[in-house]
């Protein structure tokens, strides 16, 4: 189910303006990458690149490759509804369809593929869904409510559980905690932990304690000052960022001099 | 110049006043504003209860004078019909032709304000969108003639063919009249006049979706279309429900256009490419009104009544459908 990605000599435009530059890294299957920096350096810019969401964003358009398991999904004969298909997303603030019940939510993702997916299916998938996003037990009984009446944290696990329904090959998170209270941060990082075993997952936080906690690998990307161009300054096992990183710009980020 | 010193004089001053006593002047402009805004509300409720008591005094003879002496009294109402039997086949007419041109205008309006909001480069949609705020400025006499003059020859033959081929459905009954002043033209032009409120409507709500949810669909792999059916539509529901009802609102009461292209007849006729079977409230008022003796004219006013209480009725089902579904609207 997991696949891995590599990014390679990538350029994220908006329009004429180049905001992220040069990026190449590898992202491993079956683990957890975070990517942090200040704000603006470009980090949600460049994961939304990793399922094409950027170009839905007028005059986003990128330069380079991104392969998944070695296809690019930027070529010619690739179709980004597709690629959607294939790599989830979570965003920073929780947005299940506000007309749809919890189930339905579940079944969004689903019901664009296979129409015709029959009932018992149906509540076997959102049970499977909802327990793997941990938040079965709450809901259970009131699968038939609609998603807005959940709180914040619920809602972003019933996104969660929207996305894993699709049974994608990766899973891309937009600071998926940064809206809500440290309870349900708590809820979602448990999630995050238990998921690493079946799919490709990365992270985009400000949180740096959430990424020494939750992460694998991470990133560190900055910015030189406004209206430059974001770029990748090192990557690396996590435990090495946050003990021994090796540029000066990253220990002072993490110790939080800057940021 | 002298006025200045004199307020940063005084500032301190009023300051040591205390809080309550500073500024008596913004007091009264508060509470006049609130008596303003409050009195504009009444005002809507005072015209509509006018409305409705000017309605039924004026109604009321027509009402309380017995079949025959009606009958009698004015010409255009044939022996033997009481003045239900009368209003029942213009509330039908006005019924049917404002349920005609919504039918023919919301899905269009749909598609143009979808086109508008999700399809269209920007600078096509902005201009697209002020062509079809300009129609909404067209006065309807305007449309009466075109429809008359110029629309209804050219619809002619496509009537004809609906009759020929698809008579069978009663709605399309033959033969159908020529030339064609018939219901069926009368919707075409109601539906052009309506559509522009239901369009400019509809595009805002369609505009105002979150992008949030947007993004939401497409991350899940939806396509345009499929995104627009998730978000867009579910959200804009309620909305395009209202744009509706303001076109049916319209439609319902549009006097010039139905007058000047129906030929009018009394009867529960479905067959809306024939002439001489329909007529509406408003038209056949207008028709009327100016040969009409008292009592003729107490009897179109208790036609004006029943379209009082149709649209009455028309607006509070709008609202029960549009809060039927309150909770999952979005708005929480």
């Amino acid at each position: 189910m997991a696949q891995r990605i590599d990014i390679k000599d990538l350029n994220v435009y908006y329009g004429s303006f180049l905001a992220v530059a040069d990026v190449s890294m590898a992202i491993e299957p079956r683990s957890v990458t975070a990517f942090i920096g200040p704000s603006g350096c470009g980090k949600s810019t460049l994961l939304r690149t990793l399922n094409r969401m950027h170009e839905v964003v007028p005059g986003g358009r990128v330069e380079g490759t991104v392969a998944m398991d070695g296809v690019d999904l930027y070529g010619p004969d690739v179709d980004a509804v597709a690629v959607r298909r294939q790599i989830g997303m979570v965003f920073q603030r929780p947005n299940p369809f506000p007309t749809m019940s919890i189930a339905e939510n579940v079944l969004a993702g689903v019901r664009l593929n296979n129409r015709r997916i029959s009932k018992q299916d149906a509540a076997d998938l959102v049970e499977r869904s909802l327990q793997g996003a941990n938040l079965w037990n709450e809901v259970k009984d009131r699968l038939n409510r609609p998603g807005s009446s959940l709180s914040g944290g619920q809602q972003q696990r019933l996104c969660i559980a929207r996305a894993i329904a699709v049974k994608p090959q990766i899973l891309l998170m937009d600071e998926p905690a940064s809206a809500l209270d440290p309870i349900s941060t708590l809820a979602i990082e448990d999630l995050i932990a238990e998921l690493r075993s079946d799919y490709t997952i990365v992270i985009v936080t400000h949180n740096m304690q959430q990424a020494a906690r939750v992460s694998d690998r991470t990133a560190f990307f900055n910015i030189a000052g406004t209206g430059k161009p974001g770029r990748l300054i090192e990557m690396d096992d996590t435990r090495t960022i946050f003990s021994t990183p090796s540029v000066q710009a990253t220990e002072d980020y993490i110790s939080g001099r800057f940021g | 110049m002298s006025t200045s010193e004199q307020r940063t004089a005084d500032a301190p001053a009023s300051a040591r006043a205390g809080l309550g006593a500073g500024r008596p002047g913004r007091d009264v402009a508060g509470r006049a504003f609130a008596v303003l805004a409050t009195g504009a509300g009444a005002l809507i409720l005072l015209t509509l209860a006018a409305v409705a008591v000017f309605l039924v005094i004026r109604a009321w003879p027509a009402m309380t004078t017995p079949a025959d002496e009606l009958a009698d009294a004015i010409s255009w109402i044939p022996e033997g019909t009481t003045l239900l039997q009368y209003i029942g086949p213009l509330v039908f007419g006005t019924l049917l032709a404002a349920l005609l041109a919504l039918a023919m205008a919301v899905p269009v309006a749909i598609g143009i304000a979808l086109f508008i909001s999700h399809y269209a480069p920007r600078r096509l949609a902005s201009g697209l969108g002020y062509v079809v705020d300009l129609l909404a400025a067209i006065p309807s006499v305007i449309y009466g003639l075109w429809g008359g003059l110029w629309l209804a020859p050219r619809l002619e033959p496509a009537w004809h063919w609906l009759a020929d081929n698809l008579g069978f459905i009663p709605l399309f009954a033959g033969p159908a009249s020529t030339p064609p002043r018939v219901l069926m033209t009368v919707g075409v032009v109601l539906a052009v006049m309506i559509l522009p409120i239901i369009t400019a409507v509809s595009r805002e709500v369609f505009l105002q979706t979150p992008r949030l949810h947007e993004e939401a669909a497409l991350a899940l792999g939806a396509t345009r279309w499929e995104m627009i059916r998730m978000a867009v539509l579910p959200f804009g529901r309620s909305g395009v429900i209202s744009a509706a009802m303001l076109g049916l609102g319209r439609a319902l009461g549009e006097t010039m256009a139905v007058l000047m292209i129906l030929s009018p007849g009394f009867s529960y006729s479905f067959a809306l490419l024939q002439a001489g079977e329909h007529q509406t409230i408003a038209a056949n008022i207008a028709n009327q009104f100016a040969e009409a003796n008292p009592l003729g004219v107490s009897a179109l006013i208790a036609t004006g009544l029943a379209l009082f209480v149709i649209t009455l009725v028309v607006n509070m089902a709008a609202r029960w459908v549009v809060a039927r579904r309150k909770e999952f609207s979005g708005a929480n």
